[in-house]
C-alpha cells in the first residue's frame, strides 16, 4: 500500500483585503482576502514552515525531498537542499527541485506515489501580478508537504488507488524568465482545452481504482485557470455537496502549493473509507484517486489549515505593494548589509539553516550559536547538538530600532529564553510593533533576512506563539520532551 | 600569577586633542598631524624624540602606517591597535606599559577616527565575511533594553526613568556648551530631551552620542623623568581592561540592569591604585563611556558611585553635575563632545589632564578636588550589553 503518510500546510500570517486595492490602484481588488508572504519570506521557506508542520505529525522520515515552485528563490542553484538542512535531514536523503511550472508540483507528486522510498514532496508558492490585475487579487501565498511513502514505512493515512494522467501542448498561462507578471490567452480557449484533459484523466484515474464518480467523497481541482476548473466539476458526476472549498475567498490560489495545500485541507477532516479525488490542471491534467485507511482517524495534525485560516492578521496595501517590490518606499540610510560568506554558512550550516545550538555536557548550559569551549569551567570539545528550531521562547526583553538596515523597518528585537535552557538575542516577525511585549511567548521561523548580491541571508527569526499555530500549549509540551 | 598594575611608574607629560565635530574639510592624516603637533608642543619635544608609537583606530586605517606616513615618522616602531569603542585608551594602555617595561624612555600614543566620510548617519563597522547570523541590531537598540529592565528591576516607574535619562543628557550638554572643543555647545533641557520622538525603544537621538570625527594624543615616560618635560606631569595609578566573553547574549541569567565586565574592571582598578572602600572618597572626577544615557545611569552604580538602584536618585540629586560631589563627563562626554571611536578614549584622559592640572576654562573647572580627594577616573567601553571589552583608567596629580 502506498500514500500519504502525513501533510501539512502553511499559510503566512498576513492578510490583504481584496477590497482596500481598487482605491490605490484603480482597478481590480474583489471580494475576501488573500494571503501574503512576509517581506522576510520567500517560497523556500513557506516550503520549510509546511515541511516543518507535516513532519511534527508524523515519527517517518523521508529519504528524498522533491520541491516545486514557479517562483523559486534561486535558479542554477537547488532550493531543496536549503529546505533539506532546515529540517535537518541526513546527506544521503536526496533534494531536489522540480521547478518553473504549475505542474512540476503535481509531477513531482506523481513521482512519488510511483514508488520508491519515503518520500517529502513539497510545494510553494507567492503568488503576484501587476497591481490592478486579477492575478494580484486572485492569487494566494502558502506551502504544503506531504509525505509519501508505504505502510512499510509508517501507517499510511490516504492510499493511493489510481491514478490517471492527460498532456498538450496549448498556450494558456505563460511567463517568460525574469517577467515579474504571467500572461493569459483569452479564457475560453484555455477552458475549451482544459476541460476534455480533465475528464479524460479523472476518467482513467476512476477506471485504475475501479470505481464510478459517485463514490467520490471529497473532489479537490487545482488549477490556475479557475474558469476551467469551475467547468470541469460540473463535468465529472459528482455531486456538488462534494466538492472541496478552493479557499479561494481566504487564500486566493498560491499556484504550484495549491494541490497539495487543498489535498491537506482535505485529509484534516477525511475519516477512515472516504475517497479523495485530487486534480491538478496545468498544461494538461492528473488525477489521483485515494482511500483513507483506519490511521486517518488517530492522526493528529497539530496546525491544521482550518487554525490557520481564522488567525492572521491584516496587511495594508502600499505594504503589500511594498514587499512585493511593485513600490520601492525610502530605505533607513544606512549601509545595505554584506552578503554573507558562502564557506562560512557552510560550516555552521546546523546553525545558520537548522538553529542547532550546542549543549554543554558538563554544565548543562545552552551555547546558541554553538560553542566549543564551556562558558564555565574550561571544558573543551564536550558539547552535544542542541536542536532549538522547535522549542518554543519566551521575550525576556525587546527593543524597537527605527535605525538599522531592515528591508521593512523598524526591527523589533528580542531576547528569548527558551523552555528548557538557552537564550538568544533574536529578531521578532509576524507582529506590529506595538503589540511586541515582555512575556510574550514564541516560536522559532525559518526566515530570509536580506538578499545581497543576489545571495538570500537565511535564518531563524521568532515569532509569537499562535500567530498562525494555537497549539501553543502542545508546542510548549513537545519543546520541553525534546528538552 | 597576578596582575599588578603600574600604580606610580608612568607619567603623561603631554597630551593634545582636536575639536570633535563633522570636520567636512579635514581628513585622518590632518586630525593625526593636529593632535599629535600639540600634544608634542606640551611636551616640548619632537616626533623624533618618542621611541615608540601605538595608533588607537577603530575603522580609520591599517597598520602603524596610518600614523608613520601621516607624520612621517623614520625607522619609528609603530603599532595599530583596535579594541572597539576602547580603542583610544588601548593605546594609551599598550604605550604605557611599554614604558614601564623599560623598553622605550618615552612612548606616544595616539586615537584618531574619520567616522564622517561614510555617507550615513550614525557609526558603521566594517563588515567582516560572517555566516550571515549576527544580530544586526544598532547599538542604539542594544543599549535602549537598558532602560526598561533597570525600571522593572527598580521599580522606578518608565516615566520617572525617561526623566532621568534626559536629565544625564542636559547635564552632558550643559558641561559640552562650556567647552570650545565640544561638538554640540547648545544647552539642552530636560523638556526639549524627553520631547524628542524615539529612534530605539525609549531612547531618542538626543540620548545618543554625537557623531564626530577627531583626534587626541598622549605622551608617557617613567614618572622619574617627568619633570624634565612638565611641572604638572599626571601619574597613571591603574589601567585595568577586560574583554568580556560574550556570555551575557546568551546567558539566561544576565539581566540588562547592569554590565559585569565594568563592575570587574573597576574592582581591578581600585585594586592597582590602592583604593579601598567607597571611591569616591578619593577620587574627585570622572570621565564615562555615555554612548547612551542607560549606559552613564549603569555605569554610576558598575563604577561603584552608586549603591545598585540608586543611580537614578543621584543623578536627580545632582550629584554628578558640574557642580555636585563627583563631576561627571565635566567635559560634556561623548554625549556632547562627540565620539570619534578611536579617540574618545584619550579624550577623556585629556579633560582629567586639563582638571587635575587646574588647566580646564573657568566655567567649567570643577571644585570637587581637595586635599587626597585627587584623582580623576576614565572609563570607556566597546561593545553591547552581554558583549562588552571595558577599560578603566586612574590618574593623579601627585606620586603616592
Amino acid at each position: 500500500m502506498r500514500g500519504i503518510i502525513s501533510h501539512g500546510a502553511y499559510l503566512p500570517y498576513r492578510r490583504l483585503d481584496r477590497s482596500t486595492i481598487a482605491a490605490v490602484a484603480g482597478t481590480g481588488g474583489g471580494k475576501g482576502s488573500r494571503t501574503v508572504a512576509s517581506y522576510d519570506e520567500d517560497t523556500t521557506t513557506l516550503g520549510v514552515e509546511a515541511a516543518r508542520r507535516a513532519l511534527a505529525d508524523t515519527a517517518v522520515s523521508p529519504r528524498a525531498l522533491w520541491y516545486s515552485t514557479v517562483e523559486p528563490a534561486y535558479v542554477d542553484k537547488t532550493n531543496a537542499t536549503t529546505i533539506h538542512a532546515a529540517l535537518r535531514l541526513p546527506a544521503d536523503v536526496v533534494a531536489a527541485d522540480f521547478g518553473g511550472a504549475v505542474r512540476s508540483a503535481s509531477a513531482a507528486l506523481r513521482a512519488a506515489l510511483a514508488g520508491g522510498p519515503a518520500a517529502l514532496v513539497v510545494s510553494s508558492g507567492i503568488r503576484t501580478g501587476l497591481p490592478g490585475s486579477a492575478d494580484e487579487a486572485t492569487g494566494g501565498d502558502a506551502g504544503a508537504a506531504l509525505l509519501v511513502g508505504d505502510d512499510t514505512d509508517g501507517p499510511v493515512l490516504a492510499e493511493l488507488i489510481g491514478t490517471g494522467t492527460a498532456t498538450d501542448e496549448f498556450l494558456d498561462r505563460w511567463r517568460t524568465p525574469g517577467d515579474n507578471r504571467s500572461k493569459q490567452w483569452e479564457e475560453k480557449f484555455g477552458e475549451k482545452q482544459y476541460l476534455p484533459l480533465g475528464v479524460a484523466a479523472f476518467t482513467a484515474a476512476l477506471t485504475d481504482a475501479g470505481i464510478d464518480a459517485d463514490r467520490v467523497d471529497h473532489l479537490v481541482v487545482a488549477s490556475s485557470h479557475a474558469r476551467a476548473a469551475k467547468g470541469l466539476i460540473r463535468k465529472l458526476g459528482v455531486d456538488g455537496s462534494k466538492v472541496v472549498d478552493d479557499l479561494s475567498a481566504t487564500v486566493g490560489n498560491p499556484g504550484a502549493a495549491q494541490l497539495a495545500l487543498l489535498l491537506s485541507a482535505t485529509l484534516e477532516k477525511a475519516t477512515p473509507g472516504q475517497v479523495v479525488a485530487v486534480i491538478g490542471l496545468a498544461d494538461g491534467a492528473d488525477a489521483f484517486v485515494f482511500r483513507c485507511t483506519e490511521a486517518i482517524a488517530d492522526h493528529v495534525v497539530h496546525q491544521p489549515v482550518a487554525d490557520q485560516l481564522t488567525a492572521g492578521a491584516p496587511l495594508p496595501y502600499g505594504k503589500y505593494l511594498a514587499w512585493r517590490g511593485y513600490l520601492t518606499p525610502e530605505p533607513p540610510r544606512r549601509p545595505e548589509p554584506a552578503r554573507p560568506s558562502a564557506s562560512a554558512a557552510a560550516r555552521s550550516e546546523d546553525w545558520k539553516f537548522a538553529f542547532v545550538g550546542s549543549r554543554d555536557e558538563s554544565t548543562g548550559a545552552i551555547h546558541l550559536p554553538p560553542a566549543r569551549v564551556s562558558r564555565e569551567g574550561g571544558a573543551i570539545d564536550e558539547m552535544t547538538p542542541a536542536p532549538m528550531a522547535d522549542v518554543a521562547g519566551t521575550v525576556v526583553t525587546y527593543t524597537i530600532d527605527k535605525l538599522v538596515y531592515s528591508p521593512s523597518p523598524p526591527v523589533v528585537f528580542a531576547i528569548v529564553d527558551f523552555d528548557g535552557g538557552g537564550r538568544a538575542p533574536v529578531e521578532l516577525t509576524d507582529l506590529d510593533p506595538a503589540d511586541a511585549a515582555i512575556g510574550t511567548r514564541v516560536q522559532m521561523t525559518f526566515r530570509r533576512l536580506y538578499t545581497a548580491d543576489g545571495i538570500h541571508n537565511y535564518f531563524w527569526k521568532a515569532r509569537p506563539a499562535g500567530s498562525s499555530a494555537p497549539s501553543t500549549d502542545d508546542d510548549a509540551a513537545t519543546a520541553a520532551k525534546e528538552a | 600569577m597576578a596582575s599588578h598594575g603600574i600604580k606610580d611608574r608612568v607619567a603623561i607629560v603631554g597630551m593634545g586633542c582636536t575639536p570633535f565635530t563633522e570636520h567636512w574639510d579635514k581628513g585622518l592624516d590632518d586630525l593625526t598631524l593636529e593632535a599629535s603637533n600639540e600634544a608634542f608642543a606640551s611636551a616640548g619635544i619632537t616626533k623624533d624624540d618618542v621611541d615608540a608609537y601605538w595608533l588607537g583606530t577603530a575603522q580609520s586605517g591599517m597598520s602603524g602606517i596610518t600614523l608613520s606616513r601621516a607624520l612621517q615618522l623614520q625607522n619609528k616602531p609603530v603599532t595599530r591597535v583596535e579594541n572597539y569603542c576602547a580603542t583610544g585608551s588601548e593605546a594609551l594602555r599598550q604605550a604605557a606599559y611599554a614604558v614601564a617595561s623599560g623598553a622605550y624612555d618615552m612612548a606616544m600614543a595616539v586615537g584618531v577616527e574619520k567616522v564622517k566620510d561614510s555617507g550615513y548617519q550614525g557609526l558603521n563597522a566594517y563588515p567582516i565575511p560572517s555566516d550571515g547570523t549576527t544580530r544586526t541590531l544598532t547599538a542604539a537598540g542594544s543599549f535602549s533594553m537598558v532602560a526598561p529592565a533597570y525600571a522593572s528591576k527598580y521599580g522606578v516607574p518608565m516615566e520617572q526613568l525617561k526623566r532621568t535619562l534626559g536629565r544625564i543628557a542636559s547635564k552632558n550638554h550643559y558641561n559640552g556648551a562650556r567647552n570650545p572643543r565640544a561638538q554640540f555647545r547648545r544647552e539642552m533641557s530636560v523638556d526639549q530631551i524627553c520631547a524628542m520622538p524615539n529612534v530605539a525603544g525609549d531612547l531618542s537621538v538626543f540620548d545618543c552620542a554625537g557623531v564626530a570625527d577627531g583626534g587626541a594624543a598622549a605622551i608617557v615616560v617613567r614618572a622619574e623623568d617627568a619633570h624634565l618635560y612638565t611641572d604638572k606631569p599626571i601619574y597613571i595609578k591603574a589601567l585595568s581592561f577586560i574583554a568580556g566573553n560574550g556570555s551575557g547574549l546568551v546567558d539566561p541569567d544576565y539581566d540588562y540592569t547592569w554590565f559585569p565586565e565594568i563592575a570587574a574592571c573597576a574592582t581591578e582598578a581600585y585594586a592597582q591604585a590602592g583604593i579601598e572602600g567607597d571611591p569616591t572618597a578619593r577620587i574627585a572626577m570622572a570621565e564615562v563611556h555615555d554612548c547612551f544615557t542607560p549606559t552613564e545611569l549603569v555605569l554610576m552604580e558598575d563604577l561603584g558611585f552608586s549603591e545598585r538602584g540608586t543611580a537614578w536618585s543621584d543623578i536627580e540629586a545632582g550629584r554628578f553635575d558640574l557642580g555636585g560631589e563627583l563631576p561627571v563627563n565635566p567635559d560634556g562626554g561623548l554625549k556632547s563632545f562627540g565620539h570619534p571611536v578611536g579617540a574618545s578614549g584619550l579624550r577623556m584622559m585629556f579633560e582629567a589632564w586639563l582638571q587635575l592640572r587646574g588647566e580646564a576654562p573657568e566655567d567649567r573647572t570643577i571644585s570637587s578636588i581637595e586635599g587626597d580627594r585627587n584623582l580623576a577616573l576614565t572609563h570607556n567601553l566597546g561593545g553591547y550589553p552581554g558583549e562588552m571589552v571595558s577599560f578603566v583608567s586612574i590618574l593623579g596629580p601627585t606620586l603616592g
